[in-house]
Parts: structure tokens; C-alpha cells; sequence
């Protein structure tokens, strides 16, 4: 090889990657100075005593059988509503997911005819995803509330609108970052785009596609508390209640149920990655 | 109703490769039937020039008829149509590696089938006997069952050549079909190419390292080297000087502080000889 040609012996790209990582501290720093974090704060005497008499206030949690009784059905209320949402969110999450993936266009390859209606529609689909997930869940409630009244129906909705974008968002990404050969080998031989999303993508993303479903559900449960302070019924409502009555045993007892819940969210995600395996 | 390929060239548009030059004036018209073998040097082109065969990439310059039609003056429903009558078998199979060997080799038909029956067949496969049949030929019936991360790198490539051979393609295109397997299974797997291709009039066209192979089971051998053709010749007249013309390198000029031998000659030697020298399975991904 002429000398001319060969790569010279520095990585040319350690310039650049120095610079990008000082640029990013330089960035960081002032947004902690506006959002005011201190964390010498949290160790001051006087703030780590009024912390000590809130946390003091939940103990001991309250187990009397007839708040048992009530918690139960909350719990139930709760776990149907981020069920109901996730199922609801994942409808609106796969079409638009996998519209918006560039791996599954068949306009793309060549390109063929076409493209501009493909790249118009996945521009539309994108942006249905952004406006879903760009309003948050509380006030999508808010909204819904105000239509189906009181109880967990606003809930259920108000999860499957924002939850809906954020899994079709992250799905397309998930199947993007995998090995896209596959699925567009079966397009380049004729299949069509959802047939080359099982036989290509979903061998190699139902793993991830699974655990990232069931955490955005763990998400919906803690979500669908928050709901429950503006009337959308389960826990929430019950902890807004315990909360209202300065009553710390009740609340201690709701956040040992959520503990719980994550944890079975986490079991049942390393459940069916195993199964997935 | 082969394919003609009409002063075709590709100056790659986009990506890292951009305003590289792949193929140049390159022409070339086969029959019904016929089989070809197209060898040269690493990067030559000979992939580029199979996808454009392929409908997989569009070329900037010159005309391309394959089956018959102009693929890029079709609409969307007949170019698919066309796609699924085209099967192309890729160097590293193009499988998940958790699916299980019967599912990848339907999924030949995907393009044939109606979806509903593709959907099924994920549930229960639609036709067991066809799968194992194409496994069969390759000498591989046992593991229509197995999943395809069980499989060592030159199964997993008769897998592959099992779907295209499963899809009943009217053009059969193979990237080294054969890069992965051992001589004897190689002979297997090209002389099987070709019996689908005798039988049914499938026109054949196949890019091989293996310069030995492509001299002893194609009647058309073409010399592909820099994006251009160098020669297209029965394989009688492929003597050994075409060949080290052929596998020459450019880049390896003798250089001023002369060494004691001369890398493009032994490269040529290497090339045209040994080039059946067993190549590293491809792995997956």
C-alpha cells in the first residue's frame, strides 16, 4: 500500500469525543445551579429532623382487617385499571409502532414506488405518537374525567392515550436497535410488512418488547395512583383519603402494597423473558 | 424471460460509500434456464449486481428487465408480486437466530401466501412435508425442528439455501451460497441449485469465491472486477491467465524499495488455486 493511503497511527476521532463530552458538562452544570440542587441540604440537622417526624408518623403501618378489606379492593381497582390502560395503549402502540419503522418499509427499498406516501404517513404517525405521549397522563384524566365522570373508565383512557405513544415510540425504536436483515430480506422477497415483522423482528425483539410492556404496566400502576388524587377511584383515591385524615399507619400500608406490586411486576418480567428465551 | 441488465451502472448514493462508484456499463442478457457464475475479487461489485438483479437496489444508470418486466416502472402490488417470484440465497443467512429451522424455511412463501395462512403458520406450520422435503435435499431433515442458534454456521446456510429452493423462484440469485460449508456439502448444495434450476427452467445466477466450483458447474462464467465485466466466457476458455488477470490486485503496485516477491502475482496464485481455502463461517448476529 502507498504511503498515502495508509491511516495515520491517532484516533482521528478522539477530538471530537473530547469535545462532546466537555460540551455536555458545560451543559450540565447550570441546569443543576436553576434546579437549585444542593444535596448538602438533605444532611442539614434541622431538615433531616422534620423528615424523621414525617417518616415517624407512618409507623406502624395499619393492618386492622377491615382497612385490610378496603386496600384489597383498591388494589384490585388499581391493577385492573393499569391492565385495562396497558392492553388499550398497546391497540393504539403496535400499528403506529410498526408504521413508524423504518426497517418494515417496503417503499424504501430501492426505492420504490411510492416512497413519498411512506415517508408521509410514518411523518403522521410520529407525530399522533408525539401529541399522545407529549400530554401527560394526569391531564389527559383531567380531561377525561369531565366525560365519563368520577371512577377508574378516566383512568383507563387517560393511560391508554399517554401510554399508547410512549410504547409505539419506544417499540419502533426497540425494533430498529435489533438485527433488521431478517424482516427486510423477507420484504425484499415479496412478503408483506406485518409478515415480516413476526417471521423478522419478533424472534429477535419479543425479549425486549416483553420486559419494556411490562415495566411501562409497572409504570401504569404507580400512574394510575396518581390518577386516583383526581378521582379516578383504586389506591390513589384511597391513599388521597388516608392522607386528607393525617392518618400515616393507612398510608404506610398502601405504599407496602405498591412495593409489592413492583415486585410482581418484576417477577413477571423476568417470568416471560425466560419464556422468551 | 431471464433478465437483461442494459449498460447498467451504481454510483452509491448515501451512506459511507457515498459517490463511490460499485458498477460500471455493466450488460448482460440470460435466458430462461440459463446458469451463470459471476467470480472477481472482494469488492468487485458481484453482491451490488446481484441485488440490482434482485429489485433490491435501484441502479442510476442503464435499464434493468428481470422475468420479463421493468421492475421500477411497476406499481407497488406488481413489484411485490415480482419480488416473491425472485429468491436469493445470502451469504450469512439472513435467519433470527431464535426462530426454529421449519419456521425460517416457510418464510420463503411469505410472499406467495395469503397472510392469514402466514399468520397460522406461526401457530401450527401450515405444511410440515414441504420444509423438511427442501431440508432433505441438503442433507439436513433432522433438524426441521431445531432452532437455528443450534445450528453450526454451514447448517444455518443450507437453511437458507432450504427457503429459496422452498420459495420455487423463477430467478434463483446466491450470494456465496456455499461460503460456509465444507467441500463436500458445497457440491451437494450447488449441484442441488442446479438440478431446481434444470428441472423447473429456473434461471440461475450464482457469485462464488470458489473460482473451482464456478468452473466446474456453470456454463457461463463472468469476470467481474472493479464494477465491470471483464470477461464472460464458457468455463473451457477460462484459462489460468484470465484468471490472474482477473484476481490481480491494482492497488498492489511493486513498490521503489523493491521486496523479494510480488504480492499481487502470489495473491493471483492464492485466488486462482486454492480459492476453495475454507472461509471463516459467517456469524450471526
Amino acid at each position: 500500500m502507498p504511503p498515502a493511503l495508509q491511516p495515520p497511527l491517532r484516533d482521528p476521532d478522539a477530538l471530537r469525543r473530547t469535545g462532546w463530552a466537555l460540551g455536555a458538562l458545560l451543559v450540565l452544570w447550570p441546569l443543576l445551579l436553576i434546579a437549585e440542587f444542593n444535596p448538602a441540604d438533605l444532611f442539614d440537622a434541622r431538615n433531616l429532623a422534620v423528615m424523621g417526624g414525617f417518616l415517624g408518623q407512618f409507623l406502624p403501618p395499619n393492618l386492622s382487617g377491615d382497612f385490610l378489606a378496603l386496600v384489597l379492593k383498591a388494589t384490585i381497582e388499581t391493577l385492573a385499571m393499569a391492565t385495562a390502560g396497558i392492553a388499550l395503549a398497546m391497540l393504539l402502540a403496535v400499528p403506529l409502532g410498526l408504521a413508524l419503522t423504518h426497517s418494515l418499509s417496503v417503499s424504501r427499498i430501492g426505492p420504490g414506488p411510492d416512497q413519498g406516501l411512506g415517508e408521509f404517513l410514518r411523518v403522521l404517525a410520529r407525530f399522533a405518537l408525539l401529541i399522545l405521549r407529549g400530554v401527560p397522563e394526569l391531564v389527559w384524566a383531567l380531561l377525561l374525567v369531565r366525560a365519563f365522570g368520577l371512577g377508574p373508565a378516566a383512568g383507563v383512557l387517560a393511560i391508554a392515550l399517554t401510554y399508547g405513544g410512549m410504547l409505539g415510540k419506544v417499540y419502533s425504536e426497540i425494533l430498529e436497535s435489533g438485527d433488521t436483515r431478517p424482516a427486510r430480506v423477507l420484504l425484499e422477497s415479496g412478503g408483506g410488512r406485518l409478515m415480516a415483522f413476526f417471521y423478522g423482528l419478533l424472534p429477535g425483539a419479543g425479549q425486549e418488547l416483553a420486559s419494556y410492556t411490562i415495566y411501562r404496566w409497572e409504570c401504569a400502576v404507580r400512574a394510575s395512583v396518581i390518577m386516583g388524587f383526581v378521582g379516578a377511584g383504586g389506591l390513589g383515591q384511597l391513599m388521597d383519603q388516608s392522607m386528607k385524615m393525617l392518618n400515616g399507619g393507612e398510608v404506610s400500608t398502601i405504599l407496602i402494597v405498591f412495593l409489592l406490586l413492583v415486585l410482581l411486576a418484576d417477577a413477571i418480567s423476568v417470568f416471560l423473558r425466560r419464556l422468551l428465551a | 424471460m431471464g433478465f437483461e441488465l442494459d449498460r447498467v451502472g451504481l454510483v452509491h448514493a448515501n451512506g459511507q460509500a457515498q459517490g463511490q462508484r460499485a458498477l460500471r456499463a455493466v450488460s448482460i442478457v440470460a435466458a430462461r434456464g440459463e446458469r451463470l457464475a459471476i467470480i472477481g475479487p472482494s469488492g468487485a461489485g458481484k453482491t451490488t449486481l446481484l441485488r440490482i438483479l434482485a429489485t433490491s437496489i435501484r441502479p442510476t444508470e442503464g435499464r434493468v428487465s428481470v422475468l420479463g418486466a421493468h421492475p421500477w416502472q411497476l406499481g407497488a402490488g406488481e413489484l411485490r408480486r415480482l419480488r416473491s417470484r425472485i429468491g436469493f440465497i445470502h451469504q450469512a443467512p439472513p435467519i433470527p437466530p431464535r426462530q426454529r429451522a421449519i419456521t425460517a424455511v416457510i418464510a420463503g412463501r411469505l410472499g406467495q401466501w395469503p397472510w392469514w395462512k402466514s399468520a397460522l403458520s406461526l401457530l401450527y406450520p401450515a405444511d410440515i412435508a414441504g420444509p423438511r422435503d427442501q431440508l432433505a435435499r441438503l442433507d439436513l431433515a433432522d433438524r426441521l425442528f431445531d432452532r437455528c442458534d443450534r445450528l453450526s454456521g454451514g447448517q444455518l446456510q443450507r437453511v437458507g439455501v432450504a427457503r429459496v429452493l422452498y420459495q420455487r423462484p423463477d430467478l434463483l440469485l446466491a450470494d456465496e451460497p456455499v461460503s460456509a460449508m465444507d467441500p463436500a456439502l458445497a457440491d451437494l448444495a450447488v449441484s442441488q441449485l442446479h438440478s431446481e434450476a434444470q428441472s423447473r427452467g429456473v434461471t440461475l445466477v450464482a457469485s462464488l469465491h470458489a473460482v473451482d466450483i464456478a468452473l466446474r458447474w456453470f456454463p457461463r462464467v463472468i469476470g467481474l472486477k472493479a464494477g465491470e465485466i471483464v470477461f464472460d466466457l464458457p468455463p473451457a476458455q477460462v484459462s489460468d491467465s484470465v484468471l490472474r488477470d482477473l484476481y490481480a490486485s491494482e492497488t498492489a503496485l511493486p513498490s521503489q524499495d523493491s521486496e523479494p516477491f510480488h504480492p499481487h502475482v502470489e495473491h493471483a496464485q492464492e485466488a486462482a488455486g486454492a480459492a476453495r481455502a475454507s472461509v471463516a463461517p459467517p456469524r450471526v448476529i
